[in-house]
């Protein structure tokens, strides 16, 4: 059965509006970067003519997961997620260290980081397992994929890679939920638990004395740097605040020019774009992540089968937990634990990870009219 | 799949639907939420935050890394740095521009108008900027009690580089230097900025990328008057790698102790591998003086002094190579078998050529010569009559095989050349026919020829080994100070010399003669058994009367270069001494001195246990130094 020749339809309204967006966003984050890439004076080479590479590839990548029926990709899940784990022992072993971390593996000019797939593949993994297997006890519903999963988290936070690390685990227990919740009540709870965790984490993370908070996260993540991490947040945060309505134009953050705000590419692009397009753009900005995310929902309440509907939730949960989570943290509403923005921050692997699982989703909406029983 | 199956399915399907719908409701909630922290960032404290900005109450101030440390061959320190204080002043804090300037130069006697420049130079406003580095200690608290009247200066404790054997070896180490702001639009400056030290000339500059090491930062809150009040974050420098030279500064000390007031260049290389022991050329500068903030008056000073002491003569200075250059024509002859080792040519004391009589250096002449006695007593119409027979582009396609006409490669900036003529370069340079009376001058090293110091010692050493070309070399390997390993760096063989081995040894054999009984005798040493050539490099074409009554601008530079022992050459020397006329008389002497004494320190050193495979060790008042830094 030949999916290629099969495919050809054009691009219906709901694909051109996900694809949209996307393009939108992606462009948001490119003119982020532009804006502080110290390649504009001369010097380091140009940091969003890189981004522009990575997004190229990951458009490779986007039509790859696009191409093949779902159902033969998730075919190679296992095979796929056993060759990350062996991706992520290489990095232990082998890997450049960067900020006290082992996270990337040198490639030619490039570093390529594992943990970012190791979330794809986690996903397509435990999607696999619930849509063949029966579901039926604790044994089968969350110990046996608990078991699939913790290898690679155990790797990924013995880089130390907390933000990586805390991703992963959302995907597992975000698809445990879609899967396992039975009762209307238990659902309704774990909503309101998402709404109120901003605000539970003010109570009591603010609580704490500094110290206490340092001797945590250093407990935590041994490479965080306890005065920078403040000093961080409280520059994100006047980066932010002071983009006022209007912002400052591109180019126009002081915040970011000046290089109070460090990483303004990775972590903190958000800020960056904040700073120079103000609260409108801001909001312009959300609604277009919720938008992407709410399509997304969409192709997963769709999709024609269990595979389809947990690859897609799995997908959703990932991109909107890291979209929530690196907003929070740049608004000091998180504690700073190095999440990258979806499809706006620097960084190769996750941007060709994060395609990919687009190009997924559009693959799971794709076909489900296609009958195949 | 049965219709039942399929419908359980079915079921299953809604329900997992029905938990998205959770996941949709939660999204947009806290989605919600964060435009309203937005709201609240922007809009609400919008106000507060820009005043924070415009305002920024903190200041990144740049932390200098140290700069790895210049040792010689043996691990004894050369260049390490010394604490000194730097007085920076950041723009944006400074109220009264006229009134700061007016007390710098009031209080430590600073220029007004070089403190007006740098306050006005381009750049963050934000980002205190060096004014002046190399204060003393009696400055500095003076600038320190004041600081209340001066919002927005800070003196830094930073380091200064040091050279501890002053002047020594000084053409080697450089000298390092404040950015310029061309060398700051360069690609390689990516981590530099305004202010930053880079090496500015010798190894300091072409290993400036190890010894830099890597600024740190440290973001400070200041109080209204730009003045630390606590540190938010320090990010530490990262020190610079140590350099190990190839440069023993012993030799060294004494190649340019030999020279002393004169003008010249020694350089001693080691022909098993093309290491560098000794590179000297007078005259000489302090590097110390040239490192600290010198004033554009003071720099003027020493551009024009007129020994020109900034040229590195050893590997800039281009000779005429005077007779030293029959060991190029000696090497054509044999091996395009031009003449054989017992041809004979009568030398009268002139070589007639058109209407022109070219003198033999000895009046009255040699009588008949083979190759190896024209070798040994530098009969100039021996060369005159092979090289009119060989041509000017068979005698430059051998000179370049020798190295000639072009850098070596060694590890210092802006090396020189040397001119090979020929007839392609006489057309492309000077635009005119080669004619053939140019090659009688040629022929020993006169006219259009010139050659470095660094070059005939090279040459030297391929002689004395046999024929192997190493690369010269200046650095023996660098500690990485990231992680203290030394890594050794391996001799460079850039290639075979392409010349007949019997010819080679027979030049070998003259150039011993040269010493026992040629022109060199004043060579000849009772330690050790040394094979030279002497030569004397005319700067003038037509001179009259005796050497004694010419000035001495117009006399010739003498040349000597040398290796020993002759049975196993473990140094090949070459010597160069401005305007002090006969290579034999003036050179040679100077050549055998620096040989005996590296043999000696061979000698020596061969005593003392020598530890391998690690970088030199270090003397004990190395170690102590060292805590300076």
């Amino acid at each position: 059965m030949s999916d290629r020749l099969r495919d050809r339809r054009g691009l219906d309204r709901f694909e051109w509006a996900f694809i949209a967006i996307a393009l939108a966003i992606l462009s948001a984050g490119v003119l982020s970067i532009y804006s502080v890439s110290p390649g504009r004076q001369g010097g380091a080479a140009a940091l969003y003519l890189k981004q522009i590479v990575w997004i190229l590839l990951g458009s490779g990548a986007f039509l790859l997961m696009l191409m093949f029926d779902y159902h033969k990709i998730s075919a190679f899940a296992y095979a796929f997620y056993g060759a990350v784990l062996v991706l992520l022992l290489v990095v232990l072993v082998f890997g450049k260290t960067s900020h006290g971390a082992q996270r990337w593996i040198p490639i030619g000019p490039f570093a390529f980081q594992p943990s970012e797939f190791a979330k794809l593949a986690l996903i397509m993994v435990l999607a696999s397992y619930y849509s063949k297997a029966p579901r039926e006890g604790w044994l089968q519903r969350v110990v046996l994929p608990g078991l699939i999963m913790a290898p690679g988290l155990l790797l990924i936070l013995k880089q130390p890679d907390l933000g990586s690390g805390l991703s992963y685990l959302v995907i597992y227990v975000a698809v445990l939920l879609v899967v396992g919740i039975r009762s209307k009540a238990a659902g309704v709870l774990l909503v309101f638990a998402l709404m109120a965790f901003p605000f539970l984490w003010e109570m009591l993370w603010g609580a704490l004395h500094d110290y206490q908070r340092e001797r945590i996260m250093t407990f935590v993540d041994p490479g965080y740097d306890t005065a920078g991490k403040g000093y961080h947040g409280l520059q994100s945060r006047i980066a932010i605040g002071s983009g006022e309505l209007l912002g400052k134009g591109l180019h126009g953050g002081t915040q970011s020019q000046l290089k109070f705000l460090p990483e303004g590419h990775t972590d903190f692009v958000f800020a960056v774009f904040a700073e120079e397009w103000g609260f409108l753009g801001v909001l312009v900005l959300l609604a277009l992540f919720l938008g992407l995310l709410l399509l997304a929902i969409d192709i997963a309440v769709k999709a024609k089968d269990e595979l389809g509907l947990l690859l897609a939730a799995g997908l959703a949960a990932m991109l909107g937990f890291c979209t929530v989570v690196n907003i929070g943290m740049t608004t000091g509403m998180f504690p700073i634990v190095g999440i990258p923005l979806p499809l706006m921050s620097y960084g190769g692997s996750a941007m060709v990870m994060t395609l990919a699982g687009l190009g997924l989703l559009l693959n799971i909406k794709r076909r489900r009219l296609t009958l195949f029983y | 799949m049965t219709l039942q199956e399929h419908g359980a399915q079915h079921e299953d399907l809604r329900d997992l639907q029905r938990h998205l719908t959770f996941l949709k409701v939660g999204l947009v909630v806290v989605m919600g939420v964060l435009a309203l922290r937005l709201w609240s960032l922007q809009i609400r404290e919008g106000a507060y935050y820009r005043d924070l900005a415009v305002n920024n109450r903190t200041r990144a101030v740049l932390l200098e890394p140290a700069r790895g440390l210049i040792y010689d061959r043996n691990g004894v320190l050369l260049a390490n740095n010394a604490p000194s204080f730097n007085l920076y002043v950041t723009p944006e804090d400074v109220k009264d521009r006229d009134r700061l300037v007016e007390g710098l130069v009031r209080l430590i006697g600073l220029d007004e108008a070089r403190v007006r420049q740098k306050l006005s130079e381009r750049g963050s406003k934000l980002a205190p900027r060096k004014i002046r580095g190399g204060l003393t200690l009696r400055e500095a608290a003076l600038v320190e009690s004041h600081r209340l009247d001066f919002p927005g200066v800070m003196i830094q404790a930073e380091s200064q580089r040091h050279y501890r054997l002053g002047p020594a070896a000084a053409h080697v180490l450089g000298y390092v230097g404040e950015i310029s702001a061309e060398q700051l639009e360069r690609a390689d400056a990516a981590g530099l900025h305004q202010g930053s030290i880079v090496g500015q000339y010798g190894v300091e500059r072409t290993y400036d990328a190890s010894l830099r090491g890597r600024a740190g930062q440290k973001m400070i809150e200041v109080d209204a008057l730009g003045h630390e009040k606590r540190v938010v974050a320090t990010e530490r420098p990262q020190p610079g790698d140590d350099v190990y030279l190839t440069i023993d500064i012993r030799l060294q000390q004494l190649a340019e102790g030999l020279l002393g007031e004169e003008a010249g260049a020694i350089v001693a290389l080691d022909p098993t591998n093309g290491e560098v022991l000794a590179l000297a050329s007078r005259p000489g500068f302090d590097p110390n003086m040239l490192s600290r903030d010198l004033s554009p008056k003071q720099w003027d000073e020493v551009i024009r002094d007129e020994g020109r002491p900034l040229t590195n003569r050893a590997t800039q200075g281009q000779y005429p190579p005077g007779s030293t250059f029959k060991i190029v024509m000696a090497a054509a002859a044999l091996d395009t078998n031009t003449v054989t080792p017992d041809s004979k040519i009568r030398c009268t004391g002139g070589y007639q050529f058109g209407k022109r009589l070219f003198k033999d250096w000895k009046t009255g002449g040699h009588g008949p010569m083979d190759i190896r006695q024209a070798l040994v007593h530098s009969c100039d119409v021996y060369f005159y009559s092979v090289g009119q027979r060989m041509g000017i582009d068979t005698i430059a396609a051998y000179a370049t095989r020798f190295g000639l006409g072009r850098e070596t490669g060694v590890e210092l900036p802006s090396e020189r050349g040397g001119i090979v003529p020929s007839t392609a370069w006489k057309e492309r340079v000077r635009r005119e026919p080669w004619w053939p009376g140019e090659t009688v001058s040629a022929s020993i090293g006169q006219g259009y020829v010139t050659v470095t110091p660094l070059q005939m010692a090279h040459l030297t050493a391929t002689v004395a080994n046999g024929g192997t070309v190493f690369r010269p070399r200046l650095v023996r390997g660098i500690t990485e100070r990231a992680n203290g390993v030394y890594r050794e760096f391996a001799a460079i063989e850039a290639g075979q010399l392409a010349i007949k081995p019997e010819a080679l040894a027979l030049i070998q054999e003259a150039m011993a003669g040269v010493v026992t009984h040629g022109t060199a005798t004043r060579a000849r040493s009772s330690l050790v058994t040394i094979a030279g050539k002497t030569g004397t490099a005319q700067t003038v074409a037509l001179r009259q009367g005796p050497e004694k009554d010419i000035p001495k601008r117009f006399r010739d530079h003498a040349w000597f270069i040398s290796y020993a022992p002759v049975e196993a050459p473990a140094i090949a020397v070459a010597v160069l001494a401005e305007h002090m006329g006969h290579g034999g008389t003036a050179a040679a002497p100077l050549a055998k001195q620096l040989i005996e004494a590296y043999v000696a320190l061979l000698h020596q050193d061969l005593s003392t246990v020598e530890g391998s495979g690690g970088p030199p060790a270090e003397s004990a008042d190395v170690v102590m130094l060292e805590a300076v830094r």
